[in-house]
């Protein structure tokens, strides 16, 4: 296995662990921070199989979407996060309500 | 947990598992070695002015994409601002340590975001990598109970926000003016103009992002 498709498969776990946590949690704060983790696993995986080339330098197209990509996922996470405080501030609980304890 | 409950969770893991396998067959059935657009990156190399790879894709070959997500951190900023209530640490008294330690580390990131803009044009680094130390300098300021002031709060933080964008548009209209290609840089001037654009536009996503966390409008809060 070479190192850019483990980081791949890595990438990938990641990925499928921020989605899991993403269904599973009722609370708004950890749905986004699964969200960034699942984020992270597409970055790795993009970032990882950049670096298949024959030469051993990554392709620097996916390093250059990946970087603008981290910074406007950090924004796109602050919005969440004011969101979140708006939810909470108009119902009193940052968690989304539970369909079995209704 | 319910019995219901547990099935599904069961159910769940099943499909994630196997969404993770079908993932992990589409990249393993990738060709172990795959050039890219390594080949076109190099060989436009020279049309750059600068000779970091990178750089070159994110201001010049791509200059379009970025800033565009530049205007995307605007419109966050916006959306937070029209959101936010106020700073959650509006009240807070900083310990000693943390005082002394933030006095200490905000000259200190503030020198690593320079030199890691100066550094983008020929090895890794450039203006998102210096953005982010800013702001994160910000932060760090902005958790020690430290404010903009309020003569600054009003258009000048406004105009250090918009000008990345800005500077970039207009150096597109110049470029467009004399060689009739938007965002085509001239060649004798392409390096120094990629340098301008990275050195407005980290001060301006290092803004936005402590903006970003501050939350609200800064000039409603003194």
């Amino acid at each position: 296995m070479t190192p850019a498709v483990f980081y791949a498969l890595t990438g990938l776990g990641l990925f499928v662990l921020g989605l899991h946590a993403l269904i599973v949690h009722a609370h708004l704060l950890r749905k986004i921070l699964a969200f960034n983790v699942m984020g992270s696993g597409v970055f790795l995986v993009l970032a990882g199989l950049a670096g298949r080339t024959p030469s051993g330098i990554p392709d620097p197209v996916p390093h250059a979407m990946v970087i603008t990509g981290i910074v406007v996922a950090v924004a796109a996470t602050a919005l969440a996060l004011s969101l979140m405080l708006r939810v909470a501030g108009a119902t009193g609980s940052a968690r989304l309500p539970d369909e079995t304890e209704r | 947990m319910g019995l219901g409950a547990r099935a599904g969770h069961l159910l769940l893991i099943g499909l994630l598992v196997s969404i993770f396998g079908g993932l992990a067959l589409a990249v393993l059935s990738l060709p172990s070695e795959s050039p890219g657009l390594s080949a076109q990156v190099e060989a436009a190399m020279a049309d750059t002015g600068v000779t970091h790879p990178v750089t070159a894709v994110l201001l010049d070959f791509r200059g379009y994409d970025t800033l565009l997500e530049m205007v995307v951190l605007l419109l966050a900023l916006a959306s937070v601002w029209s959101l936010a209530e106020g700073s959650p640490f509006a009240d807070r008294r900083p310990g000693t340590m943390l005082d002394r330690l933030s006095r200490l580390y905000a000259p200190l990131m503030v020198m690593v975001a320079g030199y890691l803009l100066w550094a983008g044009s020929a090895s890794s680094g450039g203006a998102f990598q210096a953005g982010t130390v800013l702001g994160a300098a910000g932060v760090v300021l902005t958790l020690t109970g430290w404010r903009l002031p309020i003569a600054l709060a009003g258009w000048p933080l406004r105009l250090i926000l918009v000008s990345g964008v800005l500077v970039f548009i207009l150096v597109g209209l110049v470029s467009l003016f004399f060689g009739a290609v938007w965002l085509d840089y001239p060649l004798e001037w392409s390096g120094a103009l990629i340098l301008l654009i990275e050195a407005i536009a980290s001060l301006s996503i290092g803004a936005t992002l402590a903006a970003l966390f501050l939350g609200g409008r800064p000039e409603e809060h003194p």
